[in-house]
């Protein structure tokens, strides 16, 4: 049950700064994922953490313990990444006690471990078949109960579930996580599915262009994200700008294009009057209904409208020119709308995330590089 | 303005059917998605269709005209394959003109259309980059606006946005679908994507093991779906084991494990037959307080929550032991559930499907492979 302290990391690929220093710490027993866009960095710091990649800078503490000029072997964790490897020659049973035999422990003690583990993974069935004979759940199963049988309690999963079909994905992350609390591990998880580090996660860390933007639990990042581009990055959202009009204790006034939008801003007192802000809204908190809301309500054109199964996405512009997504529940709708439907958003106030305008402009703070 | 036509083609690789006797029309202008796992047939149908394959039997028709001995390079198709061969030596805009020149076209308006084309997928500032200094999406990008600049009315594409980042991949796929529709061309789209097919598709074709499961409009497929593959396939359903125990005109009452009775709109199956009845996540409602067991209201305790952004799912397991799926949407989710917690859930008798048991049991069926 170790507890992983990672101090100024810095890794510099040629010109791509991969880490920019980064500072975080994952408490013992935690599932903590880490998501950012493609190049921000972050299989590059759980490779650092397993010992597969050196940093120029910085320091990795496993359990208090200095572990940067450690090889990987020596560090304790269990490693898992997408390309799966587990040996060709040997079927799922030897696959899962390998570890056991190089650390020259005799088969007689092999056998309990590994059984209980592929009782755990629910392989017991598949222990003579070969890789080649498995289908892709199962051999990664396989490869993260070989991780584990070594008597790692350290799990660092670099996309493990990104070779696998939808369906298979899904289900194995919940098997992943269980597993994870149930052994009392510690997992870092690598991961560009934003569902499946909500779905799963303790703690999410959101990375770009090498450094650390925000950390918190799922709920948190999802509904009351500190940055923008944790709005932007996790899930989907709607992006407003407009000039605060009216600065209270309990809210904000915004003007959007010459109307008006009341924002609660708990916590959020730094907004003055006449500052630029950016409001964000989710799209499934936009209320679409042929009648008008009470505040924040705007007349508007449905002008795209697709059908994703248990939602709908509609593109609609509101009568000030504002342009929106909203996402509604199909069960909610006998039919769904279509383009030139005319209908009214309602943007709830305390579904509303209010930020300052980004110093650098809204493109390059929502920006992915 | 082609369409295409196949008729119990089939394409055996050794013992494997990789395509299983099929027969399907794609209509002049439509955007044909085909949808399914990793070794359903997908790219075989593409490749088929592209004349690289030749099937064992069966006939394909592209407007009309049988093509089963007509070469590659003149059928009116262009096949993108989803590694990305692109010319190493030339620039990415030399890449996308290659084609359109080689067939007669002026410079300038060979490159007048690459440029738009090249801004669509968002590269028009790398045109000058050679694909060694591309990442992997960037490629795959070229690949693409080399396949649209073809100038082929027929667009065969392979996992079109299979190598790209999340948002990139949501951006694209409403682009793809307007290009397609505004150059009047016939696509077929394969992915393994459920949204993506749907939010693009006009219709969806699903295949498994190389069989056809169910061709239809991406709303029939998600509300109708006729088999238990496609209900599971697509969206997120729980399946229960029933026995039918009556039936009248307006129903059916199935009678679940250790006696709990559901009543479904289906009327199509004889009393005493063994069943399998779907159920959607978001059809299925959760409350706290438990009432007992009545028909399509079951008590049970809740034995996982994830959050999965704008949906909570619970998992419930009912008194006699099957356990059921909701998801409920996270605007509006008003007390808060926990693991452990006694509920009821239920559901709408017309928001279920009934199906045969299936002669290899629920598990076998489900399975893509």
């Amino acid at each position: 049950m170790p507890e992983i302290k990672v101090v100024g990391l810095r890794k510099v690929y040629g010109r791509v700064i991969a880490l920019n220093g980064i500072d975080l710490t994952i408490k013992d027993g935690e599932y903590l994922s880490i998501v950012g866009p493609s190049g921000c960095g972050k299989t590059t710091l759980i490779k650092s953490i397993a010992g597969v990649v050196k940093p120029d800078a910085g320091d990795i503490f496993i359990d208090g313990k200095r572990v940067t000029p450690l090889p990987i072997e020596d560090r304790g964790a269990g490693y898992v990444f997408q390309e799966i490897a587990l040996f060709p020659h040997m079927n799922v049973y030897d696959n899962v006690s390998y570890g056991l035999m190089v650390r020259g422990v005799p088969p007689p003690e092999r056998t309990e471990p590994v059984e209980e583990m592929l009782h755990m993974m629910n392989l017991e069935e598949y222990v003579t078949l070969y890789p080649k004979e498995l289908s892709g759940g199962a051999r990664q199963k396989t490869a993260i109960s070989r991780a584990l049988t070594s008597g790692s309690t350290l799990l660092l999963l670099d996309e493990p579930l990104g070779a696998l079909d939808l369906k298979v994905r899904t289900a194995l992350r919940y098997e992943l996580r269980k597993l994870v609390k149930d052994l009392g591990l510690t997992a870092i998880h690598v991961t560009h599915d934003q569902e499946e580090a909500l779905s799963i996660s303790d703690r999410i860390v959101v990375m770009r262009a090498g450094q650390i933007v925000e950390a918190g639990t799922p709920e948190q990042l999802y509904l009351r994200p500190g940055k923008i581009f944790t709005a932007k990055f996790l899930g989907e959202a709607n992006f407003i700008t407009g000039e605060v009009t009216e600065a209270k204790e309990a809210g904000i006034q915004v003007n959007v294009n010459g109307s008006k939008l009341n924002a609660s801003t708990k916590g959020k007192d730094y907004l003055k009057k006449g500052e630029a802000c950016v409001l964000a809204i989710r799209p499934e908190f936009v209320n679409l209904s042929s009648k008008p809301g009470k505040v924040n309500t705007w007349g508007c054109e449905v002008v795209g409208a697709s059908f994703v199964g248990d939602t709908m996405r509609y593109e609609v512009r509101a009568e000030n020119g504002v342009t929106l997504l909203v996402k509604t529940l199909t069960t909610n709708y006998e039919s769904g709308l279509e383009a030139g439907d005319k209908m009214c958003v309602t943007l709830p106030d305390e579904n509303l995330l209010v930020y300052r305008q980004p110093e650098e402009g809204l493109e390059k703070a929502l920006s992915l590089e | 303005m082609p369409s295409l036509r196949l008729l119990n083609v089939t394409k055996r690789f050794g013992a494997l059917k990789a395509l299983d006797d099929l027969t399907f029309e794609v209509k002049d202008g439509e955007y044909l998605c085909v949808l399914g796992s990793t070794g359903s047939g997908k790219t075989t149908l593409l490749r088929s269709i592209a004349g690289i394959i030749r099937p064992d039997e069966g006939e394909i028709y592209i407007d009309g005209e049988n093509v089963n001995n007509v070469a590659p390079e003149d059928r009116s198709a262009v096949y993108v394959p989803q590694t990305y061969a692109l010319f190493p030596h030339m620039t990415v805009i030399e890449n996308v003109t290659f084609g359109p020149l080689a067939k007669g076209s002026d410079r300038a308006t060979a490159e007048e259309t690459a440029i738009k084309i090249l801004k669509l997928v968002r590269l028009d500032r790398r045109a000058d980059a050679y694909p060694n200094e591309l990442s992997g999406g960037m490629q795959q990008r070229v690949a693409l606006a080399r396949g649209l600049a073809s100038g082929a009315k027929l667009l065969l594409l392979d996992e079109p946005l299979g190598a790209l980042d999340v948002r990139l991949r949501l951006e694209l796929r409403t682009e793809l679908r307007k290009l397609a529709k505004g150059s009047g061309l016939t696509v077929i789209h394969v992915t393994h994507d459920q949204e993506e097919a749907m939010t693009i598709g006009d219709r969806i074709l699903i295949l498994r093991k190389g069989r056809l499961q169910q061709l239809s409009t991406p709303y029939h497929v998600y509300n109708r779906p006729e088999k238990i593959f496609v209900a599971n396939f697509v969206g997120n359903t729980t399946f229960l084991e029933a026995i039918v125990e009556n039936r009248a005109r307006e129903g059916s009452t199935l009678r679940l494990r250790e006696g709990l009775t559901i009543r479904v709109i289906d009327a199509s199956f004889e009393p005493e037959e063994a069943v399998i009845v779907g159920i959607r996540e978001e059809n299925t409602s959760i409350t706290p307080e438990p009432r007992g067991d009545e028909p399509n209201r079951l008590s049970g305790e809740v034995t996982a929550v994830h959050f999965l952004g704008s949906f909570i799912r619970y998992v419930v397991k009912l008194t006699n032991g099957d356990e059921i799926a909701a998801r409920a949407p996270i605007r509006g989710a008003k007390k808060e559930i926990n693991e452990g917690d006694w509920v009821s859930v239920s559901f709408d008798p017309a928001n279920t499907h009934v199906y045969e048991y299936p002669p290899f049991g629920l598990q076998r069926e489900l399975e893509a492979s």
